[in-house]
């Protein structure tokens, strides 16, 4: 009987993910963010509340935040990812890793890779976003510590940035 | 939190996902945006032995107007439904209410057709459509058949869906001139149920008198209420204040909602009075430009 809490058959995930090609064999019911943790060791994105609220597990699947926690690995067989890891490229922090450091925007630092997924995604549908385009953006991802106002403009610190040539 | 075991299939058409639908029966269950059915799973409030995925079946996502109705793929995103240049010009009560679910990741994946299909009195797709007449169409073994949303929703999480059916197009009929409408929710904070929420769907004639009025409530029963009394009261009516007051009135009472973290009755039921209010004033607003 199926349902319960045998193995059921495992299943191939191709996926590419900050631009490697990886894939492995999974139980279906193993959650993307377990995939992506345990599986190919990438520990920087992180499992917060596990109900689909807190946006800790915030990934970029196929250029589109998703909730990591709310999704099987398996769906994301074939999908282009980005986690945390991707962000930091030939050896430079992104200009949004920057704006959180020189901003403080972060303190604990738990919500923080998903923050910078959001907030990545954000910028790249919309290059001058307004304090209410940040915080519409990022009302998928809770922070406990900042209050949000140091996490707006480290947004807005990497927006400038970029504006300046800084882009990628 | 590690959900149950189950088998996962992917098919590629919607005749092959209902020949695994007939197959599995009621083992099974459809996999759409997802974003209610995992939870759930992984609280094991849903066990399902099957799991059909219908997120490569191509085809099931648009959203375009055809022979007299808006139609709306089964597997439209929410976040596509709020980026669709058609709704956000001429259906604004479905952008007010794509806007109000959950958060931008779960609207990335989210589906309007899994939003109705989940039967959830607290969703909030199910009042905007009863508020517009709508209709679904769902996809068996012998085809299409379609569905009035008022005969959709049965009880809680029970829809007139078959087992062996998908939900596979949602239509509204194209509200004629004069027509506006608008959906009001009072959530605690982002991504939170509605405490309440109402929907509003008016179109006038041109003396500005209510000619066909549409009231559906959100999370106010266990099922989503169409608030019939109150349409009827307003209809044939103009929308001043007494009226309007009279109607959201109407809508209260026929709300049954129960007590919980979100609130008392009495609140609740005070909560779809002011709401209906203002929803009836966006509508009219909405109708008259």
């Amino acid at each position: 009987m199926i349902g319960g809490n045998e193995m059921a058959k495992k299943q191939t995930v191709h996926v590419k993910i900050n631009g490697q090609q990886r894939e492995a064999d999974v139980e279906p019911r193993l959650l993307l963010v377990h995939f992506i943790r345990e599986t190919l060791g990438l520990t920087g994105t992180h499992v917060g509340c596990d109900t689909s609220n807190c946006g800790a597990c915030t990934v970029v699947l196929d250029g589109k935040t998703v909730k990591s926690c709310t999704m099987f690995a398996v769906q994301a067989d074939g999908a282009e990812l980005l986690t945390v890891e991707g962000l930091f490229r030939e050896g430079k922090l992104h200009p949004l890793q920057e704006g959180f450091k020189q901003e403080h925007g972060l303190q604990c630092g738990f919500c923080t890779p998903g923050m910078l997924m959001s907030t990545y995604v954000l910028l790249q549908k919309n290059a001058q976003p307004t304090e209410s385009d940040i915080r519409w953006g990022i009302s998928g991802n809770l922070c406990r510590c900042t209050g949000y106002q140091n996490i707006v403009k480290a947004v807005q610190y990497a927006a400038g940035k970029m504006a300046q040539g800084g882009a990628r | 939190m590690i959900p149950p075991s189950f088998e996962y299939l992917r098919p590629k058409t919607i005749p092959e996902a209902v020949k695994m639908l007939e197959q599995h029966g009621a083992e099974a269950k459809i996999l759409s945006g997802g974003q209610s059915l995992i939870p759930m799973m992984k609280l094991r409030l849903a066990r399902p032995g099957f799991l059909i995925d219908i997120n490569r079946i191509a085809g099931l996502s648009y959203v375009k107007e055809e022979g007299g109705y808006l139609k709306i793929g089964g597997l439209t995103r929410e976040a596509e439904l709020e980026a669709s240049p058609l709704v956000r010009t001429k259906y604004p009560i479905l952008l007010d209410t794509a806007h109000v679910i959950a958060d931008p990741q779960v609207r990335n994946m989210a589906t309007v057709g899994g939003n109705l299909a989940h039967g959830d009195p607290a969703n909030d797709h199910p009042a905007t459509m009863m508020a517009l007449g709508a209709q679904v169409v769902a996809t068996g073994p012998k085809g299409e058949r379609v569905i009035s949303i008022e005969n959709f929703f049965l009880s809680l999480f029970s829809t007139a869906l078959e087992p062996e059916e998908i939900l596979t197009e949602i239509r509204i009929p194209m509200p004629p001139a004069r027509s506006g409408g608008a959906y009001f929710k009072l959530e605690r904070k982002v991504g939170d149920f509605a405490t309440a929420a109402v929907a509003a769907q008016l179109t006038l004639d041109e003396k500005g008198i209510c000619q066909k009025v549409g009231i559906g409530l959100t999370n106010v029963g266990p099922t989503p209420v169409k608030a019939r009394k109150a349409e009827e009261f307003l209809r044939g009516k103009k929308l001043d204040e007494a009226n309007s007051k009279q109607a959201a009135q109407l809508a209260a009472d026929e709300s049954t909602p129960s007590q919980d973290l979100r609130g008392p009755v009495e609140y609740k039921k005070g909560l779809v009075k002011e709401l209906t209010k203002r929803a009836l004033s966006r509508a009219f607003e909405r109708a008259g430009k």
